[in-house]
């Protein structure tokens, strides 16, 4: 197991190296140049120029890559904006702020986005579905089915302004989204975030609703589960020792990766709320063309779904004996 | 005495009659395509202590039947109607709760494929162990220990550690054996073997019969064992009966029906056997035509159109029109006559099966 992990480990560095040189490479592939969106009305020749001698980006494109590198892994006091430790990715062209200072400001958001709503719609989202595969065929299967269909088609730009537009300024039964700090007030937290939760996991409610039914329904079709039937065991036995655990491969697979670019950031959703998380902050990267914040964005996501992607296939040992031995 | 249909009637009170008596069971499923009649009229009985062999094609309706004896059919898409008398006790009007109690304790199964047959997520010992808990009120640690009796009992050495393991730990012919530990747990009356040697090779095979005989000896139960290898049910059943097409063609002891079978299509079996002693280069003969569907079974005999003989029997068309009953005991749902059915087994099948 330690070895899998390892090996694991080491192949999401791999990864994550070969991501950030990608990025690299794209940025300096698109004709955008920084210089222009920070030097203002004073335009000219000479001051672009000096702009690019101070980010640097007018030594070659293999050099800048080796700096970026180095300080990420050694941190630099090269900066005029003052000392960077590692990890250190430096500084935003738009903000001249600290780009890792940055993002563990910004993820408080996107963590407490993330986990309520993954709460919601786990809960919400297999118990319907386990409903609907245990009353197979029934009018209440047939409803859950069909809601889980319609809400599916849904996209949280539609839901999300509905909700605002409804639940906030007209009735105004609930705070406007914001996000308040845990530790200041648990329950302007709670009543800041609970719309986005809400949105935010009726989408994936249903997606887990459908999941759940087809794969218990699979399970239930096992000739393993019709033997512990035959030797008497009762029907909710069968069907939460037996059939569930099979189950739990699929949602648990699926649920790894939407968790790891949850948070890496739930653009969409983010900017429906006006939420300061990870998401939107990705989104400000790319329009000022702000390459040290872009590349802090990129890899602090990827590192996420790498991560979960090392987390849910330690949990397949622990679900299935079949995967611990081999 | 032997297995064989008596007249219909009230039912027996418990411990005097047959320990299953099927009557007149019809069991169809509702599919997109129409209705399956999956068992047609089928009657038997089986008694304490003895083995009845269904042999038949797939889609005979030989483990609908028994899956039906258990309870285990979807009731939202299955009606069953008939009567299934396990010691006297109506099963098919019985209710779920009851049937629960039944299962894994008086009437136990063990099927095909041991590998998809025993759940991959828990261990021998826990699969074995949870059927005694439930059945016979033991606590975790003596069903643990009463499995470690039942994996020793079917031959698996050193129990006491192989309990822990999981079923993929198992060789093939193992996990055979754990699947006959888990079904013998509670000392069931009834036994049924739903193709418990196909997967295996040969070798294991013959063990895991002469285990089943052995256990069948010690525990007293009676056992009906599903196959389409007429081999192995001459080495196990006592009597024999043949479906087709949802119901039974023909039946009588193991003896009988094999040396003097009197329907066309147990002809037809016997003759599609390969022999070892025969010509290399010699062809098999199978059955003309195939198994028929049983959304729209053929009318009169259901063996009609793949029969050969059918031109013999007297009255044009009668097999196409009439459907042949089975008489109870020795018997053969065949028009042709007693005498026809003697003088061309002797004359024309024997010589060509050696």
């Amino acid at each position: 197991m330690l070895r899998f992990l390892v090996r694991r480990f080491i192949g999401a560095v791999v990864i994550l190296f070969l991501l950030s040189m990608v990025t690299f490479v794209l940025f300096f592939g698109v004709p955008r140049d920084p210089a222009l969106l920070m030097c203002g009305k004073t335009c000219n020749p000479d001051s672009i120029a000096n702009i690019h001698h101070v980010l640097g980006l007018d030594k070659p494109i293999t050099e800048q890559y080796g700096i970026f590198l180095h300080n990420l892994v050694m941190g630099s006091d090269q900066f005029a904006q003052g000392p960077c430790p590692a990890p250190c990715f430096g500084y935003s062209y738009h903000t001249n702020e600290a780009v890792w200072g940055t993002l563990m400001d910004r993820l408080p958001t996107t963590v407490s986005l993330t986990l309520g709503a993954a709460v919601c719609f786990l809960l919400v989202g297999l118990g319907t579905g386990l409903l609907a595969a245990w009353r197979r065929g029934t009018l209440i299967d047939k409803t859950a089915t069909a809601g889980a269909m319609v809400i599916s088609a849904l996209q949280i730009y539609f839901l999300g302004p509905l909700a605002l537009a409804i639940l906030v300024y007209q009735t105004h039964w609930f705070d406007k989204p914001a996000y308040n700090p845990v530790s200041q007030s648990p329950v302007s937290w709670f009543t800041g975030l609970i719309i986005p939760w809400v949105v935010l996991s009726t989408i994936f409610a249903a997606q887990y609703t459908r999941m759940a039914r087809s794969s218990m329904i699979e399970q239930l079709q096992e000739e393993h589960v019709r033997t512990a039937r035959a030797k008497g065991m009762s029907r909710a036995y069968v069907f939460f020792r037996y059939a569930w655990r099979g189950s739990l491969i699929p949602i648990v697979t699926i649920f790894g990766i939407d968790l790891g670019s949850l948070f890496g950031g739930a653009i969409i959703t983010e900017y429906t709320f006006s939420l300061p998380g990870l998401g939107q902050l990705a989104v400000q990267s790319v329009f000022f063309s702000d390459l040290p914040l872009l590349l802090g964005v990129m890899l602090f996501s990827a590192s996420m779904i790498l991560l979960f992607n090392i987390i849910v296939d330690a949990l397949y040992a622990f679900i299935d004996p079949r995967v611990r031995l081999s | 005495m032997t297995t064989l249909t008596k007249e219909a009637g009230a039912p027996t009170p418990a411990g005097a009659g047959p320990l299953l008596s099927v009557r007149d069971l019809h069991v169809s499923f509702k599919t997109e395509d129409g209705i399956v009649r999956a068992v047609d009229g089928l009657s038997f009985d089986l008694e304490r202590g003895r083995t009845l062999g269904i042999v038949g094609e797939s889609g005979s309706g030989k483990s609908v039947t028994n899956l039906t004896i258990l309870g285990l059919h979807n009731p939202m898409f299955t009606t069953v109607e008939g009567e299934i008398l396990l010691d006297g006790r109506e099963l098919t009007t019985a209710r779920e709760s009851e049937l629960e109690k039944l299962r894994g304790n008086k009437v136990a199964m063990i099927f095909q494929d041991p590998l998809t047959a025993l759940s991959p997520y828990y261990t021998v010992g826990r699969q074995i162990a949870e059927p005694y808990m439930k059945h016979n009120g033991a606590s975790k640690k003596e069903a643990w220990q009463r499995a470690v009796e039942m994996l020793g009992k079917v031959g698996i050495p050193n129990p006491v550690e192989r309990a822990k393991d999981y079923p993929h730990q198992f060789s093939g012919g193992m996990r055979q054996r754990a699947m006959i530990a888990m079904a013998l747990v509670c000392d069931p009356d009834l036994l049924i073997a739903d193709e418990p040697t196909t997967a295996l090779d040969v070798t294991v095979q013959a063990q895991i019969l002469d285990l089943l005989k052995d256990l069948q000896q010690e525990f007293g139960s009676g056992i009906i064992f599903i196959t389409h290898d007429l081999g192995v049910i001459a080495d196990m059943a006592d009597d024999i009966m043949v479906m087709y097409a949802g119901g039974a063609v023909e039946r009588g002891t193991t003896g009988e029906v094999l040396r003097a079978p009197r329907h066309p299509y147990t002809w037809g079996l016997l003759n599609s056997m390969p022999r070892l002693d025969s010509d290399l280069g010699a062809p098999l003969s199978p059955i003309p035509g195939s198994p028929p569907s049983l959304l729209t079974p053929p009318s009169g005999c259901r063996f009609h159109p793949r029969c050969t003989f059918q031109d013999r029997v007297e009255g044009t068309g009668r097999c196409v029109r009439e459907r042949p009953l089975l008489a109870p005991d020795r018997a053969s749902a065949c028009h042709l006559t007693a005498d026809q059915k003697r003088t061309i087994f002797i004359e024309e099948i024997k010589p060509r099966l050696g």
